[in-house]
């Protein structure tokens, strides 16, 4: 250890045990609490919080397990980019799948 | 070797250990394998996200179908499932700590652990995939989605729909928690021998950042095969 701050010009950024420990506990809650809030009918509220509850679940995999919050920001942006493409993906082609019966099509 | 080349290997062991020439130091050379490691998951993001893709679009044309399928998933053994994944993420962001901080045989024990718990997910998606085949899910000829009080299963012609995306989206999930088991036994036995250094532990944390993506994609699979349409309506 005494060799890492010798030699400063890298930095490694050790990100402390309870943070770790933390976002670990926060994805076991969510998991069971959705998973038992799926048996509850909420109408069509039970994909918002199955899909909220990953999306959150999901960041905190990316920004604290994968160390982004920490990274450089050319790496925030890449991976940044690759979600923002995902979304372009999924939604705008699900504006079209959900949107086109809403006129019905002459002549059918 | 001569005197020299011993010296030069000595020297390697710090600061310059693991740094390829044409890196200016271990910082620069460490943010081109990050970038370069979220590249290549950018590609894994294109490749899963058809599949969700195909999900949402035939959930979205029979809803019906896909809520009556997706309540033959178990809930409990999902969730269970979900738990020893987030586990294994556990120990695999530790033992990127562990590597950081160059305490080689707690590396090497979070390593196994992230081994161990990766099985014991297959093992689980395996008993599962048992279940289904058992219980005639697979599509195919002899497919035949019932329900537990043995009825058929809503709008059972799309059933196979559903049951294709379950196999295709666990089974592309599964069969890249197999590469990582491999990656994983490499990395033990390098990890063991002394290969990583607090300078130089890249290949570890490259791994961490595939093993977590994989949990990730998990993340999103569970709500949507397992959680989606429990307690929908209409449903016996």
């Amino acid at each position: 250890m005494s060799d890492n701050t010798k030699h400063g010009n890298h930095s490694i950024h050790i990100v402390p045990v309870p943070v770790y420990l933390a976002v670990f506990a926060a994805l076991i809650v969510l998991t069971w609490v959705t998973a038992f809030v799926s048996t509850i009918d909420l109408g069509r509220w039970n994909i918002f919080v199955a899909l909220a509850s990953a999306m959150f679940k999901a960041s905190l995999v990316i920004l604290f397990f994968m160390h982004v919050k920490y990274s450089t920001r050319l790496t925030k942006m890449i991976v940044g980019a690759g979600f923002f493409w995902l979304i372009l993906l999924l939604f705008i082609t699900m504006t079209d799948i959900w949107t086109r019966s809403w006129m019905g099509v002459p002549g059918r | 070797m001569d005197h020299n080349e011993t010296v030069m290997l000595e020297h390697e062991q710090d600061a310059h250990y693991g740094l390829q020439h044409h890196f200016e130091n271990q910082e620069q050379q460490k943010d081109s394998a990050t970038i370069g490691m979220w590249t290549f998951l950018l590609t894994e993001i294109m490749f899963f996200g058809g599949l969700f893709l195909a999900y949402f679009v035939y959930r979205q044309w029979y809803p019906a179908a896909f809520a009556s399928a997706s309540n033959n998933t178990d809930l409990w053994l999902g969730a269970a499932n979900t738990t020893v994944l987030i586990c294994s993420s556990l120990t695999m962001a530790m033992g990127v700590h562990f590597a950081a901080l160059g305490k080689r045989m707690l590396l090497v024990t979070c390593l196994v652990l992230t081994l161990i718990l990766g099985s014991v997910f297959l093992g689980v998606k395996a008993y599962e995939y048992h279940d289904k085949w058992v219980k005639h899910e697979v599509p195919g000829v002899h497919f035949d989605c019932r329900d537990d009080k043995g009825q058929p299963c809503l709008d059972a012609a799309h059933t196979p729909l559903f049951f294709s995306l379950y196999f295709g989206m666990t089974g592309l999930h599964a069969s890249h928690m197999i590469i990582g088991a491999a990656i994983l036994l490499v990395l033990i036995w390098q990890a063991y021998h002394g290969k990583f250094t607090p300078e130089w532990h890249t290949p570890v944390e490259m791994f961490g950042l595939y093993w977590h993506f994989v949990d990730i994609v998990w993340i999103f699979l569970f709500p949507l095969l397992y959680l989606i349409d429990r307690s929908a309506k209409g449903l016996s």
